[in-house]
């Protein structure tokens, strides 16, 4: 479980993530959305204890991330960044590896090169696999990356617009992996995402923010609705009922 | 596939190897020329002699390259050594302070090994004020550290200049001469306590190459995967410090040889696997100044000091460094 407590985060006098409070069970896909600027990746980045708040904690399974070993958390806990870039040259293979380190301290073992190469495999990376990451396309890239948080095999996951970069079924597809881990291993997902659609055919709940607050949560198809996207996004959207399923008609 | 091996299936090392054996077959060669071509007179004291010159400059070579590697990798840029930090020039003020206050005979006469630890306890206490006081604050921007760094040398560089004017000029040649690496006179009594001193250190820190591998891929990635980034780095720059205080103190300033052979030895490895850039670039470092040295006092009788050709050629390799970033 990750309990968030009252985090606040300040960048000079302007609150960019404010006294949010949340609660997240074990198990299923959580969908963090709203506009540019709402304050998700910096929350996502204090769950993460890539960033220090200002105020509150952030707990993982009663852990205090602020306070647990690192080395302790990364075994439970993994973060795709919403910007990846590496300074130095590397293959994806080597950095699908790397997701290891924390389990096995750079020395492989057979369960991590199996862990490896089903990560490559599942992100369809094998073509790709000894190439550096600087010979690569956008979104080939991302996928890399996908594949090293895939690796690391935490209980909880964070991620941050994985689906950038991604054709159309690119993001399907990872979206239906995110779930399928969700499902089928028990994980517990957080990702930003910014497709509302997306969100609402994959997460089991949806919580959308605003200005540093959360101002939405719940189910998809409480959340997906021309009244609450009209709050969080203040735009005016119609929504169909599409195969059972809200569709947000935004593109129009 | 290798298991056990580093975290590197997907990174073939046999280049890394091949280059780290034949660096090793090189610098036997060169240890082999520089102690045994023509000998002349008693055959003792000539080895003893040239032994003890191998020895220095095997440490030296060796201590800067380790040093610049691991300053590269806690600075995560490769084109700043720890020379850019202030540590040249903090240790040319120390000796033109000394000469300044003392008169160099003066100075020269303090038992050599009071004179070392002093040396080497004002540059280390020189980056452990500067660590403490930028690191010890919140946000750890190592680039603004660099950035001291640099002022710092040329508040140094300035310093210097300016005791320089004031000095006697008899004083002066006689300080010119310590401020370029000298090899020919390496003391035995500092020799030893440096060789223990690099030892010691590049055993302690050789466990933490795995980590400092993570620590390259960046700040958040070795957060994300449990490396303690801050202490890794802090711990970097001790090491750096220390080496590169030890090496100083022992020859004087070699600036630019810890550029040179990091960087070669990146291109040469291919990786930035500390397990392989470490080794290779102790090995070109070693190489470069124990052939260099050769060269130079068998076929060019001394022309010319090896730590300006070091120098002149880092420089070039720097404004090509420079110039291929930019052109990036
Ligand atoms: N380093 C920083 N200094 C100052 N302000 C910052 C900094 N980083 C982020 N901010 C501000 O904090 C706010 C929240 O940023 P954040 O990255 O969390 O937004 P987001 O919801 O992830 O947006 P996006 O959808 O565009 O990724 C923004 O207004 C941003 O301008
Ligand atoms: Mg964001």
């Amino acid at each position: 479980m990750i309990e968030i407590e009252n985090v606040t985060r300040r960048y000079g006098t302007t609150t960019v993530v404010d006294g949010v409070s949340l609660s997240i069970p074990v198990g299923g896909v959580t969908a963090l959305v709203g506009a540019n600027g709402a304050g998700k990746s910096t929350l996502l980045s204090i769950i993460g204890r890539i960033l220090r708040p200002d105020a509150g904690t952030v707990r993982v399974d009663g852990l205090d991330v602020a306070a647990t070993p690192g080395a302790t958390l990364a075994r439970r806990l993994s973060i795709l960044r919403q910007e990846n870039q590496v300074a130095v040259r590397i293959t994806v293979r080597e950095l699908v590896e790397f997701g290891r380190f924390p389990h096995s301290g750079g020395r492989l073992t057979r369960e991590d090169v199996a862990h490896v190469n089903r990560a490559i495999e599942y992100l369809q990376l094998e073509p790709y696999a000894d190439r550096p990451l600087d010979r690569l396309s956008g979104g080939q890239r991302q996928l890399a990356f996908i594949a090293m948080v895939l690796c690391q095999d935490t209980g909880y996951m964070l991620l941050d617009e994985p689906l950038n970069n991604l054709d159309m079924r690119h993001s399907a597809q990872t979206m239906g992996l995110i779930r399928q881990m969700a499902q089928d291993l028990g994980k517990t997902i957080i990702v930003v995402i910014h497709d509302i659609n997306f969100a609402a055919c994959h997460a089991d709940r949806i919580v959308a923010m605003k200005d540093g607050r959360i101002v939405a949560d719940g189910a998809p198809r409480e959340i997906v609705t021309p009244e609450t996207i009209k709050a969080v996004f203040g735009i005016d959207v119609p929504v169909h009922e599409v195969d059972g399923r809200p569709l947000a008609m935004y593109f129009a | 596939m290798v298991f056990g091996g580093p975290a590197g299936t997907g990174f073939r090392p046999r280049r890394a190897r091949t280059a780290v054996a034949c660096l090793t077959l090189l610098l036997a060669v060169a240890i082999a020329m520089f102690m045994t071509y023509d000998l002349k007179g008693s055959l003792d004291y000539a080895l003893e002699l040239r032994g003890r010159k191998v020895l220095g400059m095997a440490l030296v070579g060796f201590a800067v390259a380790y040093s610049s590697v691991l300053f590269h990798t806690a600075t995560h840029n490769r084109i700043l050594t720890p020379s850019l930090m202030g540590f040249d020039s903090l240790y040319v003020l120390i000796q033109t302070l000394a000469a300044y206050f003392l008169g160099t005979a003066a100075f020269l006469q303090i038992d050599v090994r009071l004179r070392f630890g002093f040396e080497v306890l004002a540059m280390l206490g020189f980056a452990a004020l500067l660590y403490r006081w930028l690191i010890g604050r919140g946000e750890r921007d190592v680039y603004v550290l660099v950035l001291v760094g640099v002022i710092l040398g040329t508040m140094f560089t300035s310093l210097t200049e300016l005791v320089m004017r004031m000095i006697d000029p008899n004083e002066f040649t006689r300080l010119q001469d310590r401020l370029f690496a000298n090899f020919s006179t390496v003391n035995q009594d500092l020799l030893v306590i440096s060789a223990v001193c690099v030892a010691l250190v590049t055993a302690l820190s050789w466990p933490l190459f795995g980590r400092l591998d993570v620590v390259a891929l960046g700040r958040e990635q070795a957060t994300n995967l449990g490396v303690d980034h801050e202490r890794l780095v802090s711990r970097a720059l001790l090491i750096v410090a220390i080496l590169v205080s030890v090496s100083t103190a022992l020859v004087g300033p070699v600036a630019f040889l810890g550029l040179l052979v990091a960087n070669l030895s990146y291109q040469l490895t291919g990786t930035f696997r500390h397990r392989y850039t470490v080794p290779v670039a102790g090995l070109l470092g070693m190489v470069a100044l124990i052939g260099g040295q050769f060269v130079l006092q068998e076929f060019l009788n001394f022309q010319t000091r090896l730590s300006i050709i070091i120098s002149f050629a880092g420089g070039i390799y720097f404004i090509f460094l420079l110039y291929r970033e930019a052109n990036r």
